[in-house]
Parts: structure tokens; sequence; C-alpha cells
């Protein structure tokens, strides 16, 4: 009777990791980007700001794989150095809101009251500042550099996670495990740590996938309007700006580093909608 | 409207109200974030003492931030934006006529994609899991996981490069003829629908779905009636609602895509503006576009409230 159930538990497991192929194709391609952004520059053919055409907005060639731009730089090397800034700054971002949203929203859900109450009203109203003009308007008063950038794409986007994990949180803290615990005399880091947050994780790292394609489209949105990575450094986002002349040719300068964000933002939506059962079981 | 709900709008609009309150106050404690002393910015050489202390005194500087916040508030409410500090010019003048071309290019876009997208929606909806619907549905999935000027980019490519239907930069100020009018907009128009529509769609197509998946529809089914009559006949009339709902919120998704679309085209309307005060760090008329931009967000989703509370026949009695 054990063995039976212990070996059925087993099968459910090696099951339950199993990923299906689009979300296998997602998962290679956000790891290719994340071991480009990691070891990019040692890949990259030529040194990332030499001109080595000629010629501007070069097509594509054997010597220049994806063309050279406005200025005739390499734009594969182009690319693979702001794989850095894109995936790096996300990714921090991402990490940034995560933490402080999901930890306000499982604080204000277990306290509850008034700190609840005014924590939820503020931020419902911040969402009501669309979050390409409130990048705008900080960036604007306080100039933009990377710091700045982590900063406030973390601050804008951990409203979002706090609501979301708030909602989650407020679902589980009604649920008799955590009465119990509160009866037991169990303090609040306990109770968000050991109760609340083992049974919010599957979604909320669907929610970090989600928003970390949200930013790496804000981060690139700014970069595009000038406000985002300053040259002469570049992220994709300002690849696009500065070869953005270059369309009118049809040039690969232009296409390349959106196809980029095209292909990252497309493949972590592809692996969060097949993510293994094993995770998406918890978030229902 | 029964009590309830008027009751439920007003207190929505209220909200609405309060919101705007702390908005704008978030928006004028970030502005003033800066460090350093915009009076002393603005003298730059001339920077005396006296001539900055006359300064302060004359743009109210010298008081606390929470006065200089009411009175900008106050400002706000009569049409008294302040004044550029880059060219001296009154902030609502500068802006007027940029509004009016922004507006046009919302309405133009809001006219032409909103039919089509509530068409394909309802479309896909009828014929979901379909190839139409698989189509429509990739599409637009695509279009909102890239970046608004990767859309606007791409349009220009296909429909300018390629195609060479149209022009690829457009300048609205020398309209004179209606194809001249066409040519100048097309491009801007066609890019901004792409980036709404896909929202739209979706939406929609959520919207009629979540009717069908109602009791009184599969009544309809059981009774032996057609597909396109049990959406047209039972699903949609009850999806009126949400759809409008759905149609308001996407609509605010305009304001991103019309920061962009401004951009790449060089479109004289608002957002341009406020790029340009952003890179001269004109701080007046950087605090009243983003006001503009807010109140319309706000605008639009107080609407979509409005129109779910309306709609919800619970609350007609």
């Amino acid at each position: 009777m054990t063995e039976d159930i212990a070996s059925r538990r087993a099968a459910r497991g090696r099951l339950g990791w199993r990923i299906n192929a689009v979300g296998l194709i997602g998962l290679a391609v956000v790891v290719f980007w994340a071991f480009v952004a990691i070891f990019g520059p040692m890949l990259a053919p030529y040194p990332v700001s030499e001109i080595v055409d000629f010629d501007y907005f070069g097509g594509m060639s054997a010597q220049f794989w994806l063309g050279t731009d406005y200025l005739g730089r390499d734009m594969l090397t182009r690319i693979l150095y702001g794989a850095r800034y894109t995936v790096g700054i996300s990714l921090a971002a991402v990490m940034l809101a995560c933490f402080i949203g999901v930890t306000m929203g499982m604080v204000a859900a277990t306290v509850g009251g008034w700190f609840d109450a005014v924590l939820s009203r503020a931020i419902d109203a911040l969402g009501c500042v669309p979050n390409l003009l409130l990048s705008l308007v900080i960036v604007a008063a306080v100039g933009s550099s990377i710091p700045v950038l982590i900063l406030t794409l973390a601050a804008i986007y951990s409203c979002g996670a706090f609501r979301f994990a708030r909602a989650l949180a407020v679902n589980v803290n009604t649920a008799d495990y955590v009465k119990v615990a509160r009866a037991r005399g169990e303090r609040l880091p306990y109770l968000i740590r050991e109760e609340i947050f083992p049974n919010i994780i599957g979604p909320v790292m669907a929610d970090f996938g989600l928003r970390f394609v949200f930013i790496v489209l804000l981060l690139s949105g700014l970069s595009f309007l000038g406000l985002g990575v300053q040259p002469p450094n570049a992220d994709w986002g300002g690849l696009v700006r500065e070869n953005i002349s270059g369309l009118a040719l049809g040039a690969p300068a232009v296409l390349m580093p959106s196809i980029a964000i095209a292909s990252l933002t497309i493949s972590v939506n592809m692996l969060i909608d097949n993510l293994p059962t094993r995770i998406r079981d918890r978030s229902e | 409207m029964s009590n309830t709900m008027t009751a439920m709008v007003l207190h929505r609009l209220w909200v609405s109200f309060l919101t705007f309150i702390f908005v704008s106050f978030v928006v004028f404690a970030i502005t003033n974030m800066l460090p350093g002393d915009i009076a002393e910015i603005m003298l730059g050489q001339a920077a005396t003492p006296e001539a900055v202390a006359g300064l302060r005194e004359a743009m109210h500087l010298d008081e606390p931030a929470i006065l200089r916040f009411l009175r900008w508030l106050g400002g706000l409410f009569v049409g008294d934006l302040g004044t550029s500090l880059v060219n001296r010019l009154p902030v609502s003048e500068m802006i007027s006529g940029r509004l009016g071309n922004s507006l046009k290019l919302a309405a133009v876009t809001t006219l032409l994609s909103v039919p089509v997208a509530l068409l394909l929606g309802i479309a896909s909806a009828i014929w979901r899991n379909s190839w139409f619907d698989r189509v429509v549905s990739t599409l637009s999935i695509a279009v909102i996981s890239v970046p608004e000027f990767m859309v606007a980019t791409g349009a220009v490519l296909v429909f300018a490069v390629y195609l060479q239907w149209l022009p690829a930069l457009s300048f609205a100020n020398e309209v004179t003829s209606f194809t001249q009018m066409l040519r100048v907009y097309a491009m801007p128009v066609v890019a901004l629908s792409f980036v709404i529509s896909a929202q739209m769609i979706r939406m929609t197509r959520a919207a009629v779905i979540d009717t069908l998946r109602t009791p009184y529809v599969e009544m309809a089914l059981l009774k032996g009636a057609s597909r396109s009559r049990i959406v047209l006949r039972h699903a949609l009339p009850n999806a009126l609602g949400p759809i409008a709902n759905a149609v308001a919120l996407s609509l605010s998704y305009l304001l991103g895509g019309v920061i962009i679309v401004e951009t790449i085209f060089n479109y004289p309307g608002l957002s341009k503006l406020m790029l340009d005060a952003v890179a001269t760090r004109d701080m007046p008329l950087i605090q009243s576009c983003a006001m503009i931009f807010c109140l319309s967000y706000l605008l639009l989703i107080t609407i979509a409230d409005v129109i779910a509370i309306v709609s919800n026949p619970r609350l007609r009695k």
C-alpha cells in the first residue's frame, strides 16, 4: 500500500517536470541570451566601438554577419555587448521589483487593517500613472544612469508585483493552517516565510517572468527615446535608436536589435505559458 | 438607473478625483526632487545673490513645497500652467497647438482601429480554435510582446520601404489637400492602430468567450441554435458592457504608443514636445504634459469602470 503510493508519487513527479516542445524552445532561447549576456564580449568578433567598415548601414555579409551600423561598426558585436545591458538591467530591476513587491504584498495581506488599506490605495492610485510616462518624468528629473534606470523600473513594477502577491496572499491567509499558526503565537516573519510564501511561489514565479518581459519592453522603449542607457554604450533599444535613419534603406542594423528584443520577450512568454505542470499546478 | 448604481458611479468618480490629486502630487514631487536651485541654474553666469533671491521670490521658490504644490494645483484647475523655463512662453500657449495635433492622431486611430478590432475579436470568438482564430490570436500576441517602436518600424518597412505606398516620415504642418492629409496621417495611424488593436482584439475575444460559457448560452446550444445565432443573439448583447470596457481600457494604451509613434514619425504632437522638454529639463512644461497624459489615462480608466458598473444587469433594478 505505502509502496503503491510512493511509486505513484514518483511517476507523477517525473511527469510533472516534463516540459513540452514550445516551452523547451522558449527555455533554450532564454538560456542562450543569458549565456550571451555573460560571455558576449568574449564572443564578439570585433572591438565594440571600432569602425571596421567604410560603408555605413552595410548589409549582411560573411565578414559582418549582421551588417554594420550608421558609423560602420560591426552590428553583431554591438548586439552581443547590448545583451549585457538589456538582460542585466532588466533582470536586476525585476528581481528588486519582485522582492519588494512580493514581500510588501505578503506583509500587507498578513497584517491587514489600516496598513493594508492605506498601502493598497496608494499603490492603486500610482497605477493610474502610465508606466512610460512615470519613468520619463523620473529620468527627466534625476537624469539617466544605470542605477537610476534599475531603481526606476523596479519601483514602477513593484506596484504590480505588490498587487499580484497581495491578492494571492489574502486567499492563503484565510486558510486553516495559517489560523493555526497564528493561534500558536507565531510572529509575522515566520508566517510569511513558512506559511504564506511557499503557497504562492508558483504563480509568483510565472509573474516574475511576465514582469521581466514588461521591464525589457519599457527599458527598450526608454532607450529608444534616448532616455535609457546613454551612448557610447547601447542596449538593444538604444541600438534601434542609433540606427533609425537606416530604416528607409531597410538596413539590418535597425532590424536585428529589434529581432533580438522580440526573440527574448516572446521566448520568455512561451516558457511561462508552458511551465512544467509541477509548477503550474501550484498556481491554481 | 437605480440608487445603488448611482451611488457606485459617484463613488468611482470620487475615487478618480482623489487619484488625480494623488497623481498630481506624485508628479510634482518627482519633478521637484532634483537637487540644486532652479533660479541659480536659470540665471547661469548672471547669478548674483541679489538676482537669485529676486528670482526665487518671483517664482515663489522661497515658499514651502506644500504651498507651491497647492499653488500649482490651483493653477492647473484654472488653466494656468506656468511659464516655460527655456523660452519664457506661457506653457498653455506652447501646448495648445500640439495637443490638437495629438488629439487628431488619437481620434483618427480610434475611428479606424475600434471597428476593425471589434470585428476581428468577435469573429475569432465565433470561430474560436479555427485557423482564423489561431492566426488572429498569434498575431495579436506577437504584437503585444514586442516593443511599440518595433511595430512602428515594421510598418514603415512594409508599407514605405518594400511596398512604397506611403512616405516614411510625416509632417503635419503642410496639409492642404485631402490626399496630402492621407499621406501624412497614414503611417502613424497604421502603426498606432496595430498597437492598440492587438489589445482590443484579445480583450474583446475574451469578453465574448466569457459570455459563451454562461448557462443561457448552453441552453441556446441545447435548443439547437446555430453557432452564429448563439453569438450574435445570445452572447453579444450581454457582452456589450465588457466589450465597451475593453475598448476604453485598450484606448489607454494609445498613450504609450503615441509617445513612441510621434518620435519615429517626427509628428509634431504633445509627446514630441514633452520629450524635447525632457532634453532641456523644462520642468513646468514636463509637469503640464505629464498631467495632461495622466488625466486622459485616468479619464479612460474611469470611463471603463463606469461602463462596467452601468452594464452590470444585477445593479439594474
